[in-house]
């Protein structure tokens, strides 16, 4: 595959990623704020841009409103929502070709559909309902790609994307929030302590997951337990750096006549570090520490994916 | 069957008068050709309501496989469907066996000139053609002197341009030798056709063109560089803005070769490679629908980031082949093709089987006199220019127009030809609820590799406004399925 489309495939798809991890974000923030809660609006504000990775124009100006429109239709911020659909549906133009004709008309709809009147109509009269809308119609391309693209290294490409934004992301929001949570009173859940930790689980749409496994009985460690160290919930990071490994062994089994030593490297690391661990490990070290370990982890190796599959030097090719 | 139109088809057929151009289904005396019969009957049979399904399912299914063309210098819907007609126009076997012939001793002829005119030029050196004409022209290529290129094929795709005169003859109108486009229009037409008029179709015994992109393929294999036994080809788009783009995902996907732009290729050593995430993957053949000004920065436009540095090099070196070979362009320059009569003759010895439309030059005073007195009633075009740009049309100019291209021709005389306005051929068209004959010109597409292929058919374009003679799809032209029979 030319290290074009791949590098394509690979933004579209984080590019989407991205864009449904701050639309949940955004959502789940603003029902917090209906609350009255003992964080200001402009604490939880900033906790909000915190876990978005601090893009830069988001500072909190008094009215939510106004600023969640900026989150979500502002073109001229790279990190809006809209801005993050048009690069995702720029990458598919690229290479029409490799993707199939449902995924394409899928991503047109959504793009489509962001920049249409009617949605900014919506944004006013509905804003939780359109926001939804939107994550749907990520998840509709995402079920479209899985069922009508052949799964080859396009297709794991994809998976790269998804699953290494999504690492990055959580590990981010986590990090965010567990600086701000702190732990409950002793012996008693106030509401407002419930009413934050649940928005954390609803941030990774799991909130349902986790009252699977532990009932509605919340507590700090085990929800980071749960979002940290889960195998089998999609969102959870261990279950995510699994993904990416399982893509990146299968892309590097394609008959690859460089192999890609390194980058098998680095994400075993961090799949053992998620794999041979507790809870109560984590927290003994820092549970601050251990997710920026991640997070550098994940930069890591979206660098040896970039330099190994895409951008290698024409040198070091020619001597393999 | 009698020889008149039949009585059904005579609603359909209102507005189709005949005039002084020769009309694809008509005689003259307004009763249809016999090879039209079976078509005009099956169209007497069909309720109008029929065929208007017929042509909005046919548009449908361009639509959704979202078969368009980027229209430059226009803002706003940038894409645009291909308008497409409804009915097919048909070619008899015998009137195709001489295009045919006369094709290939035109395209023989020309690569033969080519050839020369990059190793010894003979035929300057014999003064049959002036040498500064061919010197002077744009696209000559210095830095294809004395290379040796695979079979000596310059040209291996090529779509001519041919034009049906009031006497029935086909001519010659001009020669695509550089990166010619339409053949996914010809074969997603073929395609609709079939789907629309099945029983039809097979009933006329069509001549098949769908092997087109299997031949196009075996073409650029038998022209790999010497001692490659299994060439990897790729084909070379600009990228997704360029109005063929749709084109160029079709010709790679029909037949299974990586499409790739400038920036997925390196050169190093003299070759040619493609970036994939399996490495470096070398180069054999490319299939470039770039033209040579863009394609390599280091020895072309330096501020083309449209191809690939040191491609010429590579090419040079004998490592790649790149077809159409650089420098083509000049024997489709418009002034040359005044000369394309002799250069048959000079290296052919034979007498063109395909004629030429008369052309002025400018270079020559009498003629450019000539010109000057009659630009109202002359098509005057610049030669460097395709797709219908840069022309004046006399009879549909202002005087305005008329004085900026007498200014424009005494300023730069080697930069124009004129040509008389020819009346071509008309063939019926659906226009609304009627048949209306419009005026059609016909691209066949010649493949030279091993040895020379037309595939029986190509492409009509039609100039859809009534009267008009530009069939350019960016002027606002359509096209129709093309039948060869047997």
């Amino acid at each position: 595959m030319l290290s074009r489309v791949a590098d394509s495939l690979y933004w579209m798809s984080r590019y989407l990623e991205r864009a449904e991890n701050t639309l949940r974000q955004l959502d789940v923030t603003m029902n917090l704020m209906l609350d009255p809660g003992e964080a200001s609006a402009e604490t939880r504000w900033s906790r909000l841009v915190a876990a978005l990775g601090n893009p830069a124009g988001l500072e909190w100006n008094g009215n939510l409103e106004n600023m969640a429109r900026e989150v979500v239709f502002n073109r001229a911020n790279p990190a809006s929502v809209i801005s993050c659909v048009s690069a995702a549906r720029e990458n598919a133009r690229q290479v029409r070709d490799e993707i199939s004709t449902e995924q394409w008309q899928r991503l047109n709809r959504l793009f489509h559909h962001i920049q249409s009147p009617e949605a900014a109509e919506q944004f006013e009269r509905d804003t939780s309902e359109l926001l939804s809308l939107f994550v749907d119609g990520i998840h509709l391309f995402k079920g479209v790609t899985d069922t009508t693209m052949i799964h080859g290294q396009g297709w794991q490409f994809i998976r790269l994307g998804r699953y290494l934004e999504r690492v990055y992301a959580t590990a981010t929001l986590l990090e965010v929030f567990q600086a701000h949570l702190g732990t409950a009173p002793e012996g008693e859940s106030t509401g407002y302590f419930y009413l934050e930790q649940v928005g954390l689980l609803r941030c990774c749409t799991a909130f349902e997951a986790y009252c699977q496994v532990h009932t509605a009985d919340i507590a700090t460690e085990k929800i980071l337990s749960f979002l940290l160290l889960n195998r089998h919930f999609p969102h959870a990071i261990r279950y995510s750096v699994e993904s990416l490994s399982q893509s990146i062994q299968a892309i590097g089994a394609s008959g690859s006549r460089r192999s890609p030593d390194e980058l098998l490297v680095s994400v075993g690391r961090l799949s053992a570090m998620l794999n041979y661990t507790t809870i109560s490990e984590v927290l003994r070290g820092g549970a601050a520490s251990f997710l920026r370990s991640i997070r550098q982890q994940s930069m890591q190796i979206h660098d040896l994916i970039y330099h190994h599959y895409v951008h290698y030097s024409i040198q070091s090719a020619l001597l393999a | 069957m009698c020889a008149t139109t039949p009585s059904g088809i005579d609603n359909l057929l209102g507005d189709y008068t005949l005039d002084h151009a020769f009309d694809e289904m008509r005689e003259p005396d307004g009763s249809v050709r016999s090879h039209y019969r079976a078509l005009a009957e099956v169209l007497a049979q069909l309720p109008i309501e029929e065929l208007r399904r017929r042509k909005q399912s046919a548009d449908l299914s361009f639509l959704t496989q979202g078969i368009t063309f980027t229209v430059y210098g226009r803002d706003e819907g940038t894409e645009r469907i291909f308008p497409y007609d409804l009915l097919p126009r048909l070619i008899t076997g015998q009137e195709w066996q001489h295009i045919e012939r006369g094709l290939i001793q035109r395209i023989t002829a020309l690569n033969e000139f080519l050839r020369d005119i990059y190793s010894d030029a003979k035929i300057l050196a014999d003064k049959t053609i002036p040498g500064e004409l061919v010197y002077s022209c744009r696209q000559y290529r210095r830095q294809m002197r004395g290379l040796q290129v695979p079979r000596n094929v310059y040209i291996a795709v090529v779509g001519s341009d041919l034009l049906r005169l009031s006497n029935g003859e086909f001519v010659v109108l001009e020669d695509n030798l550089r990166v010619p486009s339409g053949v996914s229009y010809m074969l997603t037409n073929r395609r609709v056709m079939k789907r629309t008029f099945p029983w039809l179709f097979h009933r006329y015994g069509v001549r098949p063109i769908e092997h087109y992109p299997q031949l196009l393929l075996a073409t650029l294999r038998s022209l790999a560089p010497e001692g490659c036994v299994d060439p990897n080809i790729v084909l070379l788009t600009p990228g997704v803005f360029n109005s063929a783009y749709f084109e160029h995902t079709f010709l790679a996907r029909q037949m299974g070769i990586e499409l790739v732009e400038g920036r997925d290729l390196v050169t190093h050593d003299n070759v040619v490679y493609m970036r994939t995430t399996d490495g470096l993957k070398r180069v054999d053949v490319i299939y470039r629908r770039v033209d040579d000004d863009f394609t390599d920065p280091l020895v072309f436009r330096s501020d083309s980031i449209l191809g690939c540095a040191g491609l010429l090099n590579a090419y040079r070196a004998g490592n790649v082949t790149i077809t159409n070979a650089f420098g083509t362009g000049l024997a489709d320059d418009k002034a040359l093709y005044a000369y394309v009569p002799k250069i048959i003759r000079y290296y052919l010895g034979e007498d063109p089987i395909l004629n030429n439309v008369e052309t002025f030059l400018m270079t020559d005073d009498t003629e450019r006199q000539h010109v000057l007195a009659n630009l109202d009633k002359l098509v005057v075009k610049a030669v460097g220019e395709s797709g219908g740009y840069g022309m004046l049309i006399g009879p549909h100019s202002t005087a305005e127009q008329r004085s900026e291209f007498a200014r424009r021709i005494e300023a730069n005389p080697r930069n124009y030809i004129a040509q008389p306005t020819l009346s071509f051929s008309r063939a019926p068209c659906m226009i609304g609820d009627r048949l209306e004959p419009r005026h059609v010109d016909l691209r066949p597409y010649i493949l030279f590799g091993e040895k020379i292929n037309v595939v029986p058919g190509g492409l009509t374009r039609v100039a859809l406004e009534k009267g008009s003679l530009v069939v350019n799809s960016s002027q606002g032209g359509g096209s129709k399925d093309t039948w060869v029979l047997q």
